[in-house]
């Protein structure tokens, strides 16, 4: 989130797409409402009426995977009818930037593709830039290759009747929608976006992320409280698990995984290194080699040093161009190139795509060791539907991990705020915390290459390893690692010319040092465990009034900030833009900003020694014309891999033509054996695929069974009445599920044709309940988007058949 | 006795069921074993072990769709019918609590079937519940345990939108009338259901019936107080005949 949960409480507008906030995030619905209550506006857009649209002024439907139609529709409304913030676009953003004549986009292609890789050449869509190298601009935005006009005409093709018939969305309701978030371009309105997993999990997820960026740099809703593009996290602490980097193409703080050819530490930090030569712009990477270092002094401690960079040799690298997400994976499992899975919290069995296709993979392993609380349909797959226990060769291990009652220590939630949880209870029976567990595992492999020693064994004899007293982990050891720490005396400091003694703690990121002299796990979270205490265990509710902000609550990232790119927030001079809703103010008496953490402590733009708000962008800048994503520089509309439509009706390229296939996988499109579109989605119920929910009776009775809903026109057409038992099948697999026929879901003209849309929930599995039937992932498809991988759960193809009754009472 | 009350604002409720669960918990009371027929609303109706239940709702208007959510439970009358019921049969199962005025179900009382039909059959809004093992009742006591210690009830605690409140009576009433005032102005048909005779008190903004058959007080109810205060009335009159 680039806001925090409670200012979405003095919101204007609160756009819900992508996400239904009230079934997945419930305790979020109280600022939804707060918002309401004010006089804000509530609209939820989504292929069904959910319990979150029971609470929104506007509902509109969509057919899934088609909301870069729907929000490009918005772009054009937005220009056609002058609806943009002017000043904020015009100093804030990209829009006035000239941008080379090599860019083009023709028939759904930006310029730069190379069909064969199935990538572009990124350097076409470049800026034109001045003798001092600063981009050329327009601040009149008339020139037309300037990124204003390149938009305006880019969305042109997005008119009401094209966008419309692409998503089904009648057009009264896209006017509508248009026409109630564009109001929040005005200086005193402000509109905000709540997004999850409806936006991610497409082929073009990333892209449907930054269309909703546009929409708020247009509006000027950036910066603002009751703004910003707010990421609905999936779990509790999936935020803090992302920020300490539990994904391969990053390290802690999203610092960039080095590949083979990053062949030393210069070269590491040469390539990831921004510059820029605008003296206005703060380019806050510029810090990165300090993170860097720091972060290699955490990993290696004294072993670490200048002679040997920092350790860096050690630290493990990806091949180059190495693709090692979740799908690619478990292709690869399913060929046989893994010998053993340590698989931690996690069901793979019913989380993954195609999960008949992850099972198999996981019957490739020699090994398996699981970490959970319960048993699950992964630690069980071997005796699972269709497995043959014998010639399972997998030998698995279930260690049983305790849950978070049972520890202590924090947990980041969307607002990326880490709040510390104190134990309530010892784990029960030989349960361990996560922490504990790893680190038995660690002093046993250590052990190990100790004795027999190994091809490599640096990287884990070298490391510092000083989290447990006794034997037992201390979290807090842990938290102030993460925190960071002074190494040597510092007499003069170069931040503040103030002396530090070594061992104590940094008070925040600016005083990592990138000479071996600060040790510090993760950048990010620098200031979370001070001198001063466990800031995350602050609970002071003394708020900064105007934006509805709690700043003595936890801890959040950044440097306590609650809302990001608060710079925007004011004018030139300083002076919030909305002054009701001021995040922050420029005290030009004591030359200081008050209210937030600001996004550095520099003077607005306008007045002397002024820097540009967006500090973490090189030009400074926001970035409407995106130059960094790998599937183009403005979101375009592609179908899903599996659309009921023959073509896509923007372009001839029918499918995202960056993201990766596999080939090998069974997909279909456009297919009269799987006429409906399938989407999958979580119930309030269960959490995940239900492993910490389906063994909890009071849970069980509220969603005891498999179930997809469907319309009345669809259940009428396949002759099923309402809690008759149906199949659901699509070219991969096949489940059984109760009909649930609703009002809630309606067919959609889609490019002139009825389109029907079902949906079921991804919470059940084989194990338990015994009737509870199997998980909606037996049927979507190995296919991601072209940037993260995140795999294509929210659209797909299916059938639905009426199966013969099953004795009474189903 | 102005006692307390509970003001739920529906127009809040997004049927999450923290309420429902969240009284089991407290109360522990068992998981039942239910299926999925065609409906979220599950378990399908109160029990002897459900006392709470998010009651679903779905309704066509002019080709829109309408979705409503009516977290059912005791009204906690404030002259209930159930206990005077039990009292003209002769049964002490059921007590009001002088200082709260919950209506609460004694525990260890047993009641025999017919007394139990005709006691369900005189609550206009059908809650009380029966175990034939036990012969037991049971329904919403007001977590009477936790407001006793001057905690909220389990079902408000954990409510995260504002939909279950409980308080002092008069505190409950002034927050429901001024919520009123609000939604009247954008619906109509808001109301409040039965504010001057329950202590639960409902606040829906289309007519009751689109919520739950029983939401409301109806006709049929009037009707079973009447005979409510009849089968009071009888053994007073039957007692006037002896001493007479």
């Amino acid at each position: 989130m680039t806001n925090s949960w409670t200012d979405i409480g003095v919101s204007d507008c609160v756009l819900i797409m992508g996400s239904n906030t009230a079934e997945n995030h419930p305790i979020a619905m109280k600022w939804v409402l707060r918002a309401k209550d004010r006089g804000g506006k509530i609209i939820h857009v989504d292929p069904r009426y959910t319990r979150t649209s029971t609470k929104a002024d506007i509902y509109a439907p969509l057919r899934s995977g088609t909301d870069i139609a729907f929000i490009g529709g918005m772009i054009k409304h937005i220009l056609d009818h002058d609806l943009i913030q002017k000043d904020y676009v015009v100093n804030y953003t990209n829009a006035s930037f000239i941008v080379n004549p090599k860019y083009d986009f023709k028939d759904g292609l930006f310029s730069g593709y190379n069909a064969e890789k199935r990538s572009y050449d990124k350097s076409m869509w470049a800026f034109e830039k001045d003798e001092k190298g600063l981009p050329k601009k327009d601040p009149t935005l008339q020139n037309e290759r300037c990124v204003y006009q390149l938009l305006k005409k880019f969305y042109s093709r997005y008119d009401l009747d094209t966008v419309s018939s692409i998503t089904g969305t009648p057009k009264e309701d896209l006017i509508k929608v248009y026409e109630a978030f564009a109001a929040t371009g005005k200086p005193d309105k402000v509109g905000t976006m709540l997004y999850a997993m409806g936006w991610t999990q497409h082929t073009v997820g990333t892209q449907n992320i930054r269309a909703a960026s546009m929409v708020q740099l247009l509006l000027g809703n950036m910066g603002m409280a009751g703004g910003g593009v707010n990421a609905l996290r999936g779990e509790s602490n999936v935020q803090g698990i992302t920020d300490h980097a539990l994904l391969y193409h990053i390290i802690p703080g999203y610092n960039p995984s080095p590949n083979a050819a990053d062949v030393s530490l210069e070269k590491y930090n040469e390539k990831n290194t921004p510059k820029t030569a605008d003296p206005m712009s703060v380019n806050w990477f510029s810090n990165r080699p300090k993170y860097i270092t720091s972060y290699l002094k955490s990993m290696y401690g004294d072993n670490a040093g200048k002679n040997n960079e920092f350790g860096y040799q050690w630290f493990p690298k990806l091949d180059v161009g190495q693709n090692a997400s979740w799908m690619f994976m478990f292709d690869e499992m399913g060929k046989g190139k893994f010998s053993g899975l340590i698989c931690m919290g996690m069901n793979p069995a019913c989380s993954s795509p195609n999960s008949n296709h992850t099972r198999e993979a996981l019957s490739k392993l020699d090994w398996m060791v699981t970490i959970d609380l319960f048993e699950s349909e992964t630690t069980n797959f071997w005796k699972g539907p269709a497995m043959d226990p014998k010639k399972v060769k997998t030998e698995v291990f279930l260690l049983p991990a305790c849950s978070y009652v049972e520890r202590e220590g924090s947990i980041s939630d969307s607002a990326r705020m880490a709040q510390w949880r104190n134990k309530a209870m010892e784990p029960v029976g030989e349960s361990k915390s996560d922490g504990q567990i790893v680190h038995e595992l660690y002093m046993k492999v250590k052990a190990l290459y100790e004795k027999e020693g190994g091809a490599f064994p640096d990287p884990i004899l070298k490391l510092k390893w000083d989290y447990a007293k006794d034997g037992k982990v201390d979290t807090h050891l842990v938290a102030k690692d993460i925190n960071g720490f002074f190494l040597e005396d510092i007499a003069e400091h170069p931040f503040d010319k103030k002396a530090y003694k070594k061992g104590t703690l940094v008070p925040s990121f600016v005083f990592l040092l990138a000479d071996g002299r600060t040790s510090c796990g993760n950048w990010i979270y620098s200031g979370s465990y001070t001198e001063a205490g466990n800031m995350m265990a602050r609970r002071d509710k003394t708020p900064v009034a105007t934006a509805n902000i709690f700043p003595k609550w936890g801890f959040a990232w950044p440097v306590n900030r609650r809302i990001l790119y608060n710079r925007a927030s004011v004018d030139l001079q300083g002076n919030p833009i909305d002054p009701k809703r001021a995040v922050i103010t420029w005290d030009a008496a004591n030359k200081k900003w008050v209210g937030d953490v600001p996004d550095g402590p520099a003077p607005p733009m306008g007045l002397e020694g002024g820097k540009e708000p967006f500090i973490m962008k090189p030009d400074g800048v926001a970035s409407i014309f995106g130059s960094g994503l790998g599937d183009g520089p403005f979101p375009e509309h592609y179908e899903p891999l599996e659309c009921p439509i023959e073509k896509n009706l923007l372009s001839p390229e029918r499918i995202n033509p960056t993201t990766a296939l596999f080939k090998e996988y069974k997909f279909t499109t456009c297919d009269p054996r799987f006429p409906f579109v399938g989407t999958t989605y979580r119930v309030t119920e269960h959490w995940q695929t239900g492993i910490m929910t389906r063994y909890q009776s009071w849970l069980v009775e509220t969603e005891p069974q498999m179930f997809v809903e469907l319309s009345e026109e669809l259940a009428e057409l396949r002759g099923i009445k309402n809690g008759e038992r149906v199949s659901v099948s699509s070219p991969r697999g096949k489940v059984e599920a109760v009909a649930i026929v609703t009002k809630r879901w309606k067919p959609l003209k889609v490019a002139g044709l009825t389109i029907h849309e079902i949906g079921l929930p991804w919470c059940f599995g084989w194990l338990v309940p015994k009737d509870g039937g199997e998980s909606a992932n037996l049927l979507t498809p190995t296919i991601g988007d072209a940037n993260t991988a995140i795999p294509e759960y929210k659209a797909f193809l299916v059938n639905v058949e009426k199966l013969p009754a099953k004795g009474k009472g189903r | 006795m102005a006692g307390k009350s509970f003001f739920i604002d529906t127009s809040r409720c997004t049927a999450c069921r923290g309420c429902q669960v969240a009284d089991k918990e407290w109360n522990q009371l068992k998981g039942t074993k239910t299926v999925q027929s065609g409906n979220h609303q599950n378990p399908e109706d109160l029990s002897f072990n459900t006392w709470k239940l998010v009651r679903f709702s779905e309704i066509g208007e002019n080709g829109k769709v309408k979705w409503y959510f009516f977290t059912d439970q005791c009204r906690h009358c404030l002259e209930p019918p159930c206990m005077y019921t039990a009292q003209s049969l002769g049964s002490k199962a059921i007590i009001r609590d002088d200082e709260t005025g919950a209506v609460i179900y004694d525990p260890k009382v047993k009641v025999e079937a017919a007394d139990f039909k005709q006691i369900r059959e005189s609550c206009p809004w059908d809650i009380p519940r029966w175990d034939e093992k036990t012969q037991i009742m049971a329904k919403c006591n007001m977590c009477f345990s936790r407001i006793k210690e001057g905690l909220l009830p389990a079902c408000v605690k954990t409510c995260p939108t504002g939909t279950m409140n409980f308080g002092d009576r008069d505190k409950m009433l002034e927050m429901a009338q001024k919520r009123l005032n609000e939604l009247k102005a954008i619906y109509p048909k808001a109301q409040l259901l039965n504010a001057e005779s329950v202590r639960t008190v409902f606040l829906v903004i289309d007519d009751p019936k689109n919520y739950w058959k029983h939401a409301a007080e109806n006709d049929v109810g009037i009707t079973r107080i009447a005979a409510v205060i009849k089968r009071l009335i009888r053994p007073l009159e039957n007692f006037s005949h002896f001493v007479g």
